[in-house]
């Protein structure tokens, strides 16, 4: 942490209490002085964006619960109450319901970002995996959370991917049927993910509190990826990026008010405004579109695809590898500090790598397109396609680039790099 | 300056890139083809629903739909919305006997409906409402409209409609073709092509072999904007089904687009007073993240920066 010392304090009152319990100077030293380097473009604001829409979440989300009711023959109308009878309650609904989706996109910014600045590099390796459990974690609260209303995407949604679980041999029935607290998706299922989805959200505080110790040791990444060599380097966290994360926090909200008013539907799954019905299938069962791409890798295995054959096919149903390559695909995240064999962080200067980053998103947003779409042709080639590059990209051509390619110079410095390109203006 | 149009670029790429994968498709279930959309007047940022369209449709759900449909969620109250006064809401309700109870000595009774009353259930339960419409249950009216917007869930396809405010009109304009021109008495291949796709893999031959070949089964009707072509529901509405209060004349393609605004409204009652509300939020944000980047640059100003 930093070792500014703290403000004399004028207020008795302030004084009183810090010198007993230091919040005012903890503020003081993270918020206040914390040197922050000075060349941060707006990529650096979604951080703090997500966490706005955390503690939203939080908010929305309890004031939901005291109208909400966990029962089966009840959990749809009583949402439906939410909507109408409740004083505002559509708002907090809409509020909750699409602030779900900006949780997601908010914080798929904030990793690429952090893909694409090399911010996972050492010293960083743990501020980062705790960034991938606050990932995983948020994926497994928004999953609960779309079972409450009790629709009909809610109750197929849970049946599909709870089933996922029966693929382990051996075991894997009976962990369904734990899951399930019964023999299907039913009224216990209801009850503990509600309670799970009470619980997860500060889970997730918590580790984004751990996630934010981390940074305020190592302190933030900048796009050059060169630490800063002084104070030239830095400037003061207050005022300098609580002035700019406002800015950032003023265009999130236009965007997300805009959703919340005028699109609240926009996207989810109409079918949901369907009460669940255990007897009615319907014909196209998706999740939510943050999790497509990672649906679409689940999907992508099938028996005779090749690889499929080759990785898993002597030892692991085709299921049973959607689900492991499914999981993989974050556990690959969470390992990337030691699959980059680069010792240069940004991309700014890495001419090869830039472009392996760049292609990752598109083959991102492949994934999330062909998820949507039903399991047919030419859906399932794209999807299995895009599916082996998403782990090509991770396993092969990371730790090759590294290797081969030649970095351009990096600047001395980061007031060095400012300086070279107002010049070169 | 570059360093602006870069980021500008990258995010434009990622709104562009986002909003393709979230196109995701909520494929419309069967049919090949999504009915004409009607302009609505409750579309877009400043929309409101018609008070007369609103009238004229809550006579048509209760001259006809009532018999078959519920209407669960909406209680006689809440009709006030629709420009009736508190002693109209009371009489209209009064005219309906709404079971109570049980009273002192244990028995149910029956009632004159009251404002705080919902619309009364047409049957008393799933099973009685299949028995008597040929084994097919009547979904309950409250949400149809909602649930039934092709729009809503294929995020990248629908980008536009969804800027310019459609929401779920889509739903409305189902609603509205299905009952005001999807029956048809002798339907051409390409009736039947708007409510019957062809499968995966399927010949253009198999296809038009199998449209040819097709026969509502007993016990339904053609329409052609179902799914399927095939559906329990006779045809409800028919030249002065209703005799509309205002004299508007009652035609099933005026009756059905009444209807389906009634409907729309009845899926989302609170729908004009979120927009109302979002107009001042954005307003409201625009002046206020204004003021923000002035107050950052006058910060900035004397910081060097890429
Ligand atoms: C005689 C009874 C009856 C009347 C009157 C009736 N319906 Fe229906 N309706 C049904 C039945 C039965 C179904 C289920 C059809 C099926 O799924 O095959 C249905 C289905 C529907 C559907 C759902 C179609 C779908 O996509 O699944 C809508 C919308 C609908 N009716 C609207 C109306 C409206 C509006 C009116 C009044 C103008 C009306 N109905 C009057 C019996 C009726
Ligand atoms: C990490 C933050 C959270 C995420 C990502 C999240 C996500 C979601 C999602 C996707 C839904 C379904 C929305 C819908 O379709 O209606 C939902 C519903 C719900 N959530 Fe959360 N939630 C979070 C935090 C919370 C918290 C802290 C609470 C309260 C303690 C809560 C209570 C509820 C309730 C009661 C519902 C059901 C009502 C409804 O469907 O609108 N949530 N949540």
């Amino acid at each position: 942490m930093s070792n500014h010392a703290a403000p004399d304090f004028k207020n008795p009152v302030i004084r009183w209490v810090d010198s007993r319990l230091p919040v005012f100077s903890y503020v003081y030293a993270e918020y206040g002085v914390f040197p922050m380097p000075k060349n941060l473009n707006y990529f650096w604001n979604f951080g703090a964006l997500a966490a706005v829409v955390l503690v939203t979440m939080i908010l929305t989300g309890i004031m939901l619960a005291m109208q909400y009711t966990p029962h089966v023959d009840m959990a749809f109308n009583s949402v439906e109450r939410i909507m109408r009878d409740v004083n505002y309650g559509w708002l907090l609904r809409y509020i909750h319901m699409n602030g779900a989706s900006m949780f997601f996109i908010t914080v798929y910014i904030h990793v690429y970002r952090g893909m694409y600045y090399g911010s996972y590099k050492a010293p960083r390796e743990l501020l980062w995996i705790l960034g991938v459990v606050i990932l995983v974690l948020m994926m497994a609260t928004a999953f609960m959370g779309y079972v409450l209303p009790w629709g009909q995407m809610s109750f197929w949604g849970a049946t599909v991917i709870t089933n996922l679980f029966s693929a382990f041999p051996g075991i894997g029935d009976a962990i369904v049927t734990w899951l399930w607290g019964g023999f299907s998706v039913d009224n216990p299922t209801l009850n503990r993910f509600f309670a799970l989805h009470y619980l997860l959200p500060f889970v997730i505080f918590a580790v984004v509190a751990l996630h934010v110790v981390a940074l305020h040791v190592v302190k933030s990444n900048n796009p050059t990826g060169v630490e800063p060599r002084g104070p030239q380097d830095t400037v003061p966290f207050h005022p300098y990026f609580t002035a700019k994360d406002s800015v950032g926090l003023g265009v999130f909200l236009i965007v997300f008010a805009f959703f919340v008013f005028f699109a609240p539907n926009y996207m989810g799954h109409p079918d949901n405004y369907i009460p669940a019905d255990p007897l009615v299938t319907p014909p196209h069962i998706v999740p939510e579109w943050y999790f497509l791409p990672f649906y679409a890798i689940l999907r992508s295995f099938v028996d005779g695809w090749w690889p499929y054959e080759v990785v898993f096919g002597w030892w692991a149903s085709a299921k049973l590898a959607g689900v492991l390559a499914m999981f993989g695909s974050l556990l690959v995240l969470a390992v990337l500090p030691w699959l980059d064999t680069s010792k240069v962080r940004s991309c700014r200067y890495r001419p090869m790598y830039k472009w392996a980053v760049i292609l990752f998103l598109i083959d991102f947003v492949i994934l999330g397109w062909v998820g949507g779409k039903p399991a047919e042709e030419p859906y399932v080639t794209i999807a299995q396609g895009a599916t082996m590059y998403y782990f090509f990209h991770f396993l092969i051509l990371t730790p090759l680039i590294g290797w081969i390619e030649r970095p351009k110079p990096l600047p001395a410095s980061i007031s060095e790099s400012v300086l070279q390109k107002s010049a070169a203006k | 300056m570059r360093k602006y149009g870069l980021s500008l670029a990258t995010a434009a790429m990622i709104a562009v890139g986002g909003s393709a994968l979230i196109g995701s498709a909520a494929q419309a279930a069967g049919g090949g083809a999504h009915p004409p959309q009607p302009d609505y007047s409750f579309t877009g940022m400043f929309g409101s629903f018609d008070r007369a369209e609103l009238q004229r449709g809550l006579q048509v759900y209760t001259g006809v739909c009532a018999a078959c449909h519920g209407l669960d969620l909406v209680r006689f109250r809440e009709l006030e919305a629709l420009g009736y006064s508190e002693d109209q809401i009371k009489a209209f309700a009064a005219t309906y006997s709404v079971e109570d109870g049980p009273n002192e000595d244990g028995d149910m009774y029956d009632r004159p409906g009251e404002p705080k009353d919902r619309f009364p259930a047409p049957f008393p339960n799933v099973q009685a409402a299949a028995a008597s419409n040929g084994g097919k249950a009547p979904p309950d009216l409250s949400l149809i409209v909602k649930n039934r917007a092709h729009g809503l869930g294929s995020i990248g396809l629908n980008f536009v409609d969804m800027l310019k405010g459609g929401e779920f009109a889509t739903g409305a304009a189902y609603v509205s073709a299905l009952l005001g021109h999807g029956y048809v008495e002798e339907p051409t291949m390409a009736d039947k092509m708007s409510c019957l796709a062809a499968n995966p893999g399927e010949s253009h031959e198999a296809y038009e072999a199998r449209l040819e070949e097709f026969e509502v089964p007993a016990g339904g009707h053609f329409n052609k904007w179902f799914p399927g072509c095939a559906i329990k529901m006779p045809n409800p509405l028919y030249e002065d089904a209703v005799e509309y209060a205002d004299g508007t004349p009652a035609t099933p393609e005026q009756m059905a687009h009444d209807v389906s605004v009634f409907l729309t409204w009845a899926s989302e009652p609170t729908l004009e007073a979120r927009k109302e509300m979002g107009i001042k939020a954005l307003l409201f944000l625009i002046v206020f993240t204004g003021i923000l980047i002035a107050v950052k640059r006058n910060i900035w100003r004397n910081v060097k920066k890429a």
